[in-house]
């Protein structure tokens, strides 16, 4: 079994609390980019440009980003899901915050910041996610956290959302279960 | 405890992707004839993606960094090889051009000696074209090198039909119950052979068009998936009636003189894709051509530069669906598997 | 070299007398002594035939040995010695050679070469034309006095219709026929396969079965006009069955062979292999000429050898050397190594029904002696009557045995078959009153014994 470590209402209050604090981090929403990487980290990031929006009034464009191409072999470790396209707006000398709904071993955030810079030359580049699970690999950490989760490395975490799974929870299943759940 | 979802609320760009890789197994392209609608599928979308990186200001990524690829083209054509040397540079990979003469056991080095060689110097992906039928299925038996198909003397020619596919697509959306009409010298036609595979798969009506010397035995009749179950016309202006894709096929001046037809007046008037023609094709179908065109011949000059044409488009997109080739093929090359298998827990 | 042999309890079958019983073979001086129930001979070499045919040594009408000139492929003694192991205790040595055997000192050289290194009798086959250029007629009588037995240009057609008239009538003269490899050149030009729904799959050039029936009907109608005997190398079409059957029925003299792969292969397995996969493979081991053909093709053959329109089967056994095959479709050599697999391959049609062990057998002894006349060369031969030559064959006709090219005697790998089950094989052989096979102490080529077949 698996255990629910943020409901929709958790999640929920996240999002709003890390759109406040990227606004504030940045000073207001003037030049702010923010650009979801596929899959989950779309629909989040779609959430806190919504979010901003409403307290801020301000429309912030929204991209999206796949890093297949950029992955190193290390960084494959479920089936490999196909890529597609990406599709950002202008981000030369903009402040660009990269949107996941996981943060691990950090080689997916590393691929995507080569990704950014074959686009053009952001002002800045921050990192936001839902859930830092730990165990980074590589000297990387997120600006925006939504909450942080201590897990193994045996651990499987799911995070689901309504646009793309049709509930919005995260999950944790525990190492044992992890590998009958897989 | 899991919810169904709810179509409504998934809006299209937030939706995973139907088509995942873990299905493509191929080490090597040698034909499409055996190729599924969700290989197939996953060639197109794979292509869209690799579309995008070409529209970057800086078309260029990481992902076949530290492959080798090479280019062993036995027939010259600068063309596809270039198409190839660029797709293959666009995804960050080392690309060698060896320009072989077409060498057969007495003189020069064998097939087998030449790719066992090259092997051994490091190349993971060969690109071939030879004008042996065949040629590629023994350079794949030969090693661990993958192998694609750049043209294979009358056999098969499986990028151009992809990207001829994938323009279709571009243009009509789906080729699915589309006529397609291809009209030249089949029996000498790699590019129509692995144009009717692919098309028949993806369930268009394809119509192949030739004078009847230029027919290949068999084609057309009812023979399982031994054959492609295409038509057989030898009547281009019945073949064209509300055709949605005439695709005109280059006719080489040694068939016209070699006995196979008359000659190339008699072959341009019975064949000839020109505007009067073109006029009972639906308005709007497709003219396409692989390359290079013998204008006046098999297409007019008009037809080959009017609006209908995507002659152009073609040849843009070869690159892309030539990229989309080389990353699908690398997923399940050996020695990415090895470093897989090294890196994870 | 020539001790006594008594061969016991075996299933004994001699087409040419009809004989099939269990019975004992008495085997003394090179020749058959006896052949009867319950054999008595003191101090005899006793071989126990029980669960065994015991059969007339095969007769094979068309071999290419290679010798002279082109030994890499193969040569007299590994040629001869694959032939023992494939029960054929005669082959008739085609012309093909470098030079051609269109000349008697050549004919007299592989005569020679036989004598002191074959294990089975060799009995040549001269040349049709002079360096089989199709052009002008070799010295056939002095090839005859030399001791051939037929002419060919095999590995071409005779083309030029005047030309085979000629030899037609001139061999007639010396009692000894023409035979005929049927091609048409154009309309075979540059083919590499059977023209079908393969050659088209595979984009590979095909002869239509047209340039072979075109070519048979030619020779049957000047078979005709000159009376005299023309001989039809692997027939490989219905068509050309067809035209055959009709001219046999007119009484015309025509006879004909077919090989053991066009009795059971089609054109299917150039583009698969025999693995039974459906992946396409370009096998070229199972490129030949004439070409594999088609399922109706592979049928007519063998009715045609069951009801006897084909008098005979022969293996044309074409050995190349592994680089000519491991290259690309269009320039690999022509022809499979097939004197090993010979008796197996065609036991497939004895175990499916559509002939009988003994009919088979009649095709393999007799029946291409009484098609080329070859016991007026050799008396007795291809039977197990009293005072013929000691060929004899032991054959396990429900053996199974997997197809192994490596361990081949031939220095032809080149068959379709590796990795491929046969049921039949070729227990022992017995040339001349010597044992030439053993498959339980199978030998090389440098230890094999001689039969001493004498020459001529």
């Amino acid at each position: 079994m698996s255990n629910v470590i943020m409901s929709r209402d958790d999640i929920r209050r996240a999002v709003t609390r890390i759109a406040h604090e990227i606004v504030e981090n940045n000073r207001g929403a003037q030049d702010l980019v923010l650009i979801g990487m596929r899959t989950r980290g779309v629909p989040l990031a779609a959430r806190i440009a919504r979010a901003i929006r409403e307290f801020e009034g301000e429309e912030i464009p929204v991209g999206t980003l796949d890093v297949g191409l950029y992955r190193d072999d290390l960084t494959e470790r479920g089936p490999s899901v196909s890529i597609q396209p990406s599709d950002l707006p202008e981000i030369a000398g903009k402040r660009v915050v990269l949107v996941d709904d996981v943060l691990y071993t950090g080689r997916t955030v590393r691929a995507a910041l080569d990704a950014l810079i074959d686009y053009g030359r952001p002002g800045r580049i921050q990192l936001a996610v839902l859930v830092d699970r730990g165990h980074r690999e590589l000297p990387i950490r997120a600006d925006f956290v939504g909450k942080n989760i201590p897990t193994s490395h045996a651990d499987d975490v799911q995070v689901r959302f309504e646009e793309t799974d049709g509930e919005d929870t995260v999950r944790v299943t525990a190492a044992e279960e992890a590998g009958v759940s897989r | 405890m899991t919810t169904e979802a709810r179509p409504d609320v998934v809006p299209a760009p937030f939706a995973a992707p139907s088509t995942d890789e873990s299905g493509w197994k191929r080490r090597h392209l040698l034909d499409l004839d055996d190729f599924s609608v969700e290989e197939l599928d996953l060639m197109m979308r794979t292509t869209d993606t690799m579309k995008e990186v070409l529209s970057r200001e800086i078309p260029r990524v990481p992902a076949l960094r530290g492959t080798t690829v090479v280019t062993l083209f036995y027939e010259n054509s600068t063309r596809t090889r270039t198409s190839f040397e660029l797709a293959g540079k666009v995804l960050g990979a080392d690309v060698i051009n060896i320009a072989a003469s077409s060498s057969s056991v007495s003189k020069g080095e064998s097939l087998v000696d030449t790719v066992k060689t090259l092997q051994a110097v490091g190349a993971d992906v060969l690109i071939m074209r030879h004008n042996r039928s065949g040629a590629p299925y023994l350079a794949a038996r030969t090693g661990h090198c993958s192998v694609v198909n750049a043209g294979d003397g009358l056999h098969a020619h499986p990028t151009q039909a992809l990207l001829d596919l994938y323009t279709m697509r571009g243009a009509l959306g789906d080729v699915r119950g589309r006529k397609v009409v291809i009209v030249g010298d089949l029996l000498h036609s790699r590019v129509a052979r692995s144009n009717a595979w692919a098309l028949t798969a993806m369930g268009a009506d394809v119509v192949l068009c030739a004078p009847p010397t230029l027919v290949p035995a068999r084609l057309g009749e009812a023979l399982e998936d031994r054959l492609p179950p295409v038509r057989v016309e030898t009547n281009l202006d019945r073949a064209i009636v509300d055709a949605d894709v005439v695709m005109a096929l280059r006719m080489q001046h040694e068939r016209m003189q070699g006995g196979y037809v008359p000659g190339a007046r008699e072959y341009s008037r019975l064949y000839q894709v020109n505007t009067e023609r073109l006029a009972r094709a639906n308005p709007g179908a497709l003219v396409m051509h692989p390359g290079p065109m013998n204008e006046g011949v098999e297409i007019s000059h008009d037809v080959a530069h009017g609006l209908q044409s995507r002659v152009e488009e073609q040849v843009t997109n070869g690159v892309a669906v030539r990229m989309a080739v080389l990353w699908l093929i690398t997923r399940t090359s050996t020695k990415q598997a090895r470093a897989a298998a090294k890196g994870a827990l | 070299m020539t001790e006594r042999i008594l061969i016991r309890n075996g299933r004994v079958i001699d087409p040419a007398s009809g004989l099939d019983k269990t019975a004992d073979v008495l085997v003394e001086g090179g020749c058959i002594a006896a052949v009867g129930p319950d054999l008595k001979a003191e101090g005899a070499r006793k071989i126990d035939a029980r669960g065994l045919v015991v059969a007339p040594g095969f007769v094979d009408l068309h071999t290419h040995l290679r010798e002279p000139g082109l030994e890499y492929k193969e040569d007299i003694a590994t040629g001869t010695l694959a032939a023992a192991r494939g029960g054929f205790t005669t082959v008739c040595a085609m012309p093909n050679t470098e030079p051609a055997m269109d000349n008697r000192s050549i004919i007299e050289h592989v005569l020679r070469e036989a004598e002191a290194r074959a294990s089975v009798r060799v009995l040549p086959i001269g040349a049709v034309s002079r360096g089989r250029a199709g052009k002008e007629l070799a010295e056939l009588g002095d090839l005859a006095a030399a001791g051939c037995v037929a002419f060919s240009d095999d590995g071409a057609p005779v083309w030029d219709a005047t030309l085979m008239r000629r030899a037609l009538e001139y061999a007639n003269g010396l009692g000894l026929p023409i035979i005929d490899h049927c091609e048409d050149p154009s309309l075979a030009r540059d083919a590499v396969m059977h023209e079908g729904w393969v050659s088209t799959r595979l984009g590979l050039r095909g002869a239509p079965a047209a340039s072979e029936e075109a070519a048979v009907t030619r020779d049957i109608a000047l078979a005709e006009a000159t009376g005299a005997h023309v001989h039809i190398a692997h027939v490989s079409t219905r068509g050309a069955i067809e035209a055959i059957r009709a001219a046999k029925a007119r009484g015309l003299r025509v006879t004909a062979e077919v090989t053991p792969h066009h009795l059971t292969l089609t054109e299917e397995i150039v583009a698969f292999g025999s693995g039974g996969g459906w992946d396409l493979v370009y096998d070229t081991n199972a490129k030949v000429n004439p070409p594999l053909r088609s399922q109706d093709d592979v049928d007519a053959c063998g009715a045609a050898l069951a009801d006897g329109t084909i008098d005979c089967i022969a293996t044309d056994h074409a050995p190349h050397a592994v680089i000519e095959k491991l290259c690309e479709f269009d320039d690999a050599a022509f022809g499979i190594s097939g004197l090993e697999t010979a008796f197996g391959l065609c036991m497939r049609l004895a175990h499916d029904g559509r002939i009988t062990l003994e009919t088979l057998i009649e095709r393999l002894t007799i029946g291409p002696v009484r098609a080329l006349g070859l016991d007026r060369v050799v008396p007795g031969i291809g039977t197990l009557a009293v005072g013929a030559p000691a060929d004899i064959v032991l054959l396990d006709a429900a053996a199974e045995w997997v197809v192994e090219p490596e361990r081949f005697a031939s220095k032809g790998k080149n068959t379709p078959l590796g990795g491929v089950t046969l049921r039949g094989g070729v227990a022992m052989t017995v040339s001349n009153g010597v044992v030439v096979h053993d498959h339980q102490r199978p030998t090389t080529s440098d230890q094999r014994p001689t039969s001493g077949v004498p020459v001529g």
